[in-house]
């Protein structure tokens, strides 16, 4: 098995051995199901928009405050135990330790958004659903919290203080986030920067159920580029 | 894999040098270990013994100079030279929330080892660490002891050619220490060790070869036996009191005996019963003063009631490498 796969299957087995997981998972389900329940019967339509949609309240906005919690722990708990001196001088590449650990963290807030598809099947039973923008939000959602996870993972590398690598990482998320609605207050050049740089304008285009190149590539460049950047991260050690 | 130089020392260091900051951690250290040696790192506490272990392991990067194992740049080919050290690092770092055996499934899955008999390898190397009734334990449940044998154990799943160790007995009770001492000293006779220490026995019980460091600097390099008949003089210890019982005043006792031929200091006075005083003298080289305090007590107002020659252990030998240019350390 490749280094990554074995990391990240410790990491997992990790996040379901302390209560990290399960609390994730039931935040994001109480508060995004209250969310979309609670305006679901006044829109009256048959749509997940409630759930992908972006906005200063939403489901989304959760996430920014989720994805920090399940990555703060994955390179600061190692620097402060010192075992990471020991997952370091085994013969696995950086990338293999930050890929495992980012690929753990994935699975875990991917595991709390495939339960959010029991709403997508009552709102298929209420209503007629149409799946092509349900499949574009869902991947525009994964796509979403993968980048934030790699900027949390890079967050985690810095400090070997859970509390600093959650904060940093929240701030950082934060600003990508809602630096979008910031637009509207700023001169038109800059405003295209804003909307450019944000978390959220990518995933409003894909809520809409449209999946443009250009999205899917902003969220993969920020999240790679997030993730090289943990790997010179966690490098600094030997300087 | 690249492919071991039979010929090359299995660790080399030239030249290292490695600073944090301002601060000079290793200086200028360079030593050769053939196959299947025992070393023993010795120092005070922050001379440099775990960053020099940091950089063999490829953990840290010399500032200057350069760490070879088996004759390859740990620096240019960190994946291979780590293939082949198994390491234990300075207070056994481990996973807290695994059990025993998974954590060390855990290392075999990133080391590579072949799934093929592993089993039983590992249960192998639970036996010689005697961690058979932890197997399913929690490591953060464990006791210091059990969590050092567990981090032994760690390093040796993969039967790496090279062990380094730092302070692989600290925390253990003494039963332990002595099992523990024994496994390595099996150990040695397969592979080669480099353990770090500040307990001197135990590099006199162990190691076949010692290297003393001190701020950073290599002072020492040779085998226990050696380094302890080359560094030492002798240390007499003589008792004397005033003729016919009198008292005697001691800074006058420590200026008769200094003015001795071949005595190099005098220790201050201890204080014996009935107004005698203990000193104990060091000679320089491997010159026997014994015969000279005597011939000079005799031709003085005092009398010699004891006098014996000290054995002279690694201990008196560590004293005088490391203080002074370490800062004294008791």
């Amino acid at each position: 098995m490749p280094s990554a796969l074995v990391i990240a299957r410790r990491e997992l087995r990790g996040f379901f051995d302390s209560p990290v997981a399960y609390i994730v998972t039931v935040a994001w389900l109480l508060v995004s199901g209250w969310m979309f329940f609670s305006t679901l019967f006044l829109l009256g339509r048959a749509d997940l928009r409630t759930l992908f949609a972006p906005s200063p309240f939403s489901p989304s906005m959760l996430l920014v405050v989720l994805a920090p919690a399940v990555t703060m722990r994955l390179v600061a708990e190692e620097r402060r135990s010192g075992s990471l001196e020991l997952l370091t001088t085994l013969p696995v590449r950086d990338l293999d330790v930050v890929l495992g650990k980012f690929l753990a963290a994935l699975a875990v807030l991917g595991t709390a958004l495939v339960f959010t598809l029991i709403w997508a099947l009552t709102v298929a039973s209420l209503g007629s659903l149409d799946w092509g923008p349900v499949i574009a939000g869902y991947l525009g959602l994964l796509l979403f919290s993968a980048a934030l996870l790699a900027i949390g993972t890079l967050c985690s590398t810095f400090t070997d203080n859970q509390i600093t690598a959650f904060i940093v990482a929240f701030v950082a998320s934060a600003a990508l986030y809602f630096v979008y609605w910031l637009q509207f207050f700023l001169p038109s050049g800059l405003a295209a920067l804003a909307e450019f740089v944000s978390v959220s304008s990518h995933l409003d285009n894909m809520a809409r159920g449209v999946v443009d190149t250009r999205d899917v590539l902003y969220y993969l460049t920020l999240g790679a580029g997030a993730l090289l950047l943990a790997v010179r991260s966690l490098e600094r050690r030997h300087a | 894999m690249s492919q071991p130089d039979a010929a090359a020392p299995m660790v080399e260091a030239r030249s290292l040098h490695r600073e944090f900051g301002t601060v000079r951690a290793v200086n200028g250290i360079s030593f050769r270990i053939a196959r299947g040696e025992i070393v023993g790192f010795l120092g005070p506490n922050g001379a440099g013994k775990t960053t020099t272990m940091r950089v063999i392991t490829g953990f840290l990067k010399p500032t200057k100079g350069a760490a070879f194992v088996g004759g390859t740049d740990v620096a240019q080919d960190s994946l291979a030279t780590r293939r082949r050290i198994g390491y234990l690092p300075e207070s056994a770092p481990l996973y807290g929330d695994m059990m025993v055996l998974d954590f060390l499934e855990y290392v075999a899955d990133l080391r590579g080892v072949p799934a093929a008999g592993r089993r039983d390898r590992l249960r192998e190397i639970c036996r010689r660490c005697g961690l058979m009734e932890k197997l399913g334990a929690d490591i953060s449940t464990l006791s210091k002891g059990y969590r050092q044998r567990v981090g032994l154990a760690q390093a040796m799943v993969h039967d790496p050619d090279l062990l380094i160790l730092d302070e692989p007995t600290s925390g253990l009770d003494p039963n332990q220490i002595v099992e523990i001492r024994e496994l390595i000293r099996q150990l040695g006779r397969e592979k080669t060790v480099i353990l770090s220490t500040h307990i001197l026995p135990e590099v006199q019980a162990v190691c076949s070869r010692v290297i003393i460091i001190s701020d950073g600097k290599l002072v020492a390099d040779d085998t226990p036996t050696a380094l302890m008949e080359r560094e030492s003089g002798s240390v007499v210890r003589v008792v004397v009191r005033g003729r016919g019982g009198a008292a005697c005043d001691a800074e006058h006792v420590r200026t008769v005996l200094r003015g001795v031929d071949g005595v190099r200091s005098v220790a201050p006075a201890e204080h014996e019963p009935d107004g005698a005083l203990a000193f104990r003298l060091s000679s320089a080289g491997k010159d026997d003063p014994r015969e000279a305090v005597f011939l000079a007590l005799a031709g003085s107002d005092l009398s010699l009631l004891e006098m014996h020659r000290e054995a002279v252990s690694l201990e008196d030998t560590f004293r005088r490498l490391t203080r002074g240019e370490g800062g004294a350390r008791a």
